[in-house]
């Protein structure tokens, strides 16, 4: 077995030093060196270590919290690096002279904003779902993991994929597709990662020993098979060589712009839609202490996502090549969509019911219940933008930057944060977090910072869309575009304030993290019983 | 026919309405008799969590933890 290992290994090294003489872009060659440095690593090792007696496996107790323990550390840090990233490219379109001359082409707006989205949605909210999904699933399953060190291959083969995808963006490797900028090879990477994440997950399920299967489980697993769908069938291209970076896509002109945008909408609805549903589903019950409010509504909830999300993406394409019936559809399933939304934000609601008074002592349930307004807030604002009418006026302004990220910070965000401030003790054996205080400090920052971030991008945005369309009396355009982006400069410098506050919070959050880890072992590691509380006082 | 069309009109019409009746089905079918028990049941697992991940040794499904989950 080692020696078929180290054979492997040795194969790739090989294959990945060849990569890199023969590399024809930057990008593909440092990713081949990179690659090769890690399977000779590896190679070392399985040698160093072939034929070592098997140590007798000590009788696993309680669940396998090693690798969320590690996804949790990614979530956070990856969060870190991508706010900072977002708030540096926010203040680039403020203060142009931050695209440094020193540093280009590889610092500049266009190379930093894909490095930004995909390391927030992607590493950010892609580790934290597949931390909590791992710890979600052995929970509600009252089962360990399967798969043994399967588990470990999903995690670092997830960073994996995050380390090349960011470092092609910034040498300038994309095959321009929003959401979807890696090259072939990252994809292919990221299909077999994926592809290990949902064995281990549905063979957790399979040996689980609770006889149904908990709703947030449906909400996790509708999550990883659709994103498989949608990430094969979007990143169908031909490779222009095997030693390269570059492809081509399969289909072209105004079907490839559906496809794009098919995987776009259900990125969101799938990824930072059901998938973080999941955790709601779990992680609330289990703050508020009490089951969620209708498992009936859950199951409903459920359904109507899963048969509304999957149409509702071209209204990206309102007014565009994209056929009328289509972009109809997109729009009136947009609009349909709004009420399981509404449900599911209810029923994450009233879940509180009895407990209300648990928010003015607990500001990890009051993070949960913030980040479910901006889940009803940025679906009731997503399906009105979706209306043709209104979208003609909000389309490529900064009303959309702002709604996605109303919904990326407040719903997304938030809960993330609360599921870290809820999984850290839990995964350390703590009592609770080292600082409520901090928690408390981290909630106003970010609350003011995504109210500044979204009410400055309104403003924008609709001044923005009502320059564009002014006309006089004799029919000509009053302003220029040059004109609107000197209008936009004031709310450009808010966003970034927003920006800022958002990230101070983030690194009081880390902080707290760290000492809570770091602080003396006061509960039974993952502990299966009675569980830490925040303290009341 | 070519396929786009005979897709397509397979989408618009049978595929549709399979489509739509097993959404209709799945929530009627949530409001079967005897769905409330269980799915009261169901609500509480997350809360249910004092018991441990690792089977007892030589267990049949039949001690007091395994017979709890599966009634």
């Amino acid at each position: 077995m080692d020696y078929i290992k180290a054979f492997l290994l040795a194969g790739v090294a090989l294959f990945a030093a060849m990569g890199a003489n023969w590399a024809q872009d930057p990008a593909y060659q440092l990713h081949a060196v990179l690659i090769m440095v890690i399977a000779l690593c590896m190679f070392v090792w399985v040698i160093r270590h072939a034929g070592e007696p098997q140590k007798a496996k000590p009788v696993p107790a309680g669940y396998d919290d090693g690798v969320i323990r590690a996804g949790v550390i990614a979530t956070a840090f990856w969060g870190i690096a991508g706010f900072v990233v977002g708030t540096f490219i926010a203040f680039q379109l403020a203060f142009p002279e931050l695209n440094f001359d020193w540093g280009q082409p590889f610092t500049n707006f266009g190379r930093l904003r894909p490095l930004h989205t995909s390391a927030v949605i992607f590493a950010f909210g892609g580790n934290a779902l597949i931390a909590t999904s791992f710890y979600v699933v052995q929970r509600t399953g009252a089962t360990r993991l399967w798969g043994g060190n399967l588990a470990w291959f999903v995690f670092w083969g997830y960073q994996l994929f995050i380390v090349l995808a960011a470092t092609g963006y910034l040498l300038g490797a994309t095959q321009s597709k929003e959401y979807a900028e890696p090259e072939w090879y990252v994809d292919i990477w990221l299909t077999v990662v994926w592809l290990a994440y949902l064995a281990v997950f549905l063979g957790t399920i399979f040996k689980r020993r609770e006889r149904h299967i908990y709703v947030a489980n449906w909400f996790y697993l509708a999550f990883i098979i659709t994103v498989a769908m949608l990430h094969v069938i979007n990143n169908l291209s031909i490779p222009v060589s095997i030693w390269g970076s570059k492809s081509v896509q399969v289909f072209a002109g105004v079907q490839d712009a559906m496809t794009q945008w098919w995987y776009g909408h259900n990125a969101v609805g799938f990824f930072l839609t059901a998938g973080f549903l999941g955790m709601m589903y779990y992680f609330v019950p289990k703050q508020a202490g009490r089951p969620v409010y209708s498992y009936k509504l859950s199951i409903i909830h459920f359904w109507a996502l899963i048969f509304l999300y999957i149409w509702a993406g071209p209204h990206h394409l309102h007014y565009t090549a994209l056929p009328d019936w289509a972009s109809t559809l997109g729009m009136v399933f947009s609009i349909i969509l709004w009420m399981p939304s509404w449900g599911g934000m209810i029923n994450g609601l009233m879940t509180l019911q009895g407990a209300w008074d648990k928010l003015r002592t607990d500001p990890i349930l009051r993070m949960f219940v913030l980040s479910l307004g901006f889940y009803g807030m940025s679906t009731f604002e997503g399906p009105m933008m979706s209306i043709r009418a209104v979208n003609s006026l909000s389309h490529y302004t900064d009303w959309t930057i702002g709604h996605v990220h109303s919904g990326a910070l407040g719903w997304n965000g938030m809960i993330t944060f609360a599921c870290l401030y809820f999984l850290t003790p839990r995964l350390w054996g703590r009592d609770r977090m080292y600082s409520l205080s901090a928690i408390n400090w981290h909630f106003w920052l970010a609350t003011i910072g995504i109210v500044l971030y979204a009410a400055s991008m309104w403003v924008t945005g609709i001044m923005e869309g009502l320059m564009w369309r002014e006309v006089d009396d004799q029919g000509f355009l009053v302003n220029s575009f040059a004109d609107t982006v000197a209008a936009k400069f004031p709310m450009y410098v808010v966003r970034g304030m927003g920006g800022v506050m958002f990230l101070a919070g983030a690194l009081i959050m880390v902080w707290n993290m760290w000492m809570t880890i770091r602080g003396p072992k006061t509960a039974k590691a993952g502990a299966t019983g009675a569980t830490p509380t925040v303290a009341a006082e | 026919m070519d396929t786009y069309s005979f897709l397509r009109e397979l989408a618009d019409s049978w595929f549709l309405l399979a489509m739509f009746c097993f959404f209709i089905g799945a929530i009627l079918f949530l409001f079967r008799p005897g769905s409330r028990k269980m799915h009261e049941d169901a609500s509480r697992i997350p809360l249910r969590e004092s018991l441990s991940p690792v089977v007892p040794r030589g267990c049949a499904g039949n001690c007091p933890d395994c017979i709890k989950r599966t009634k």
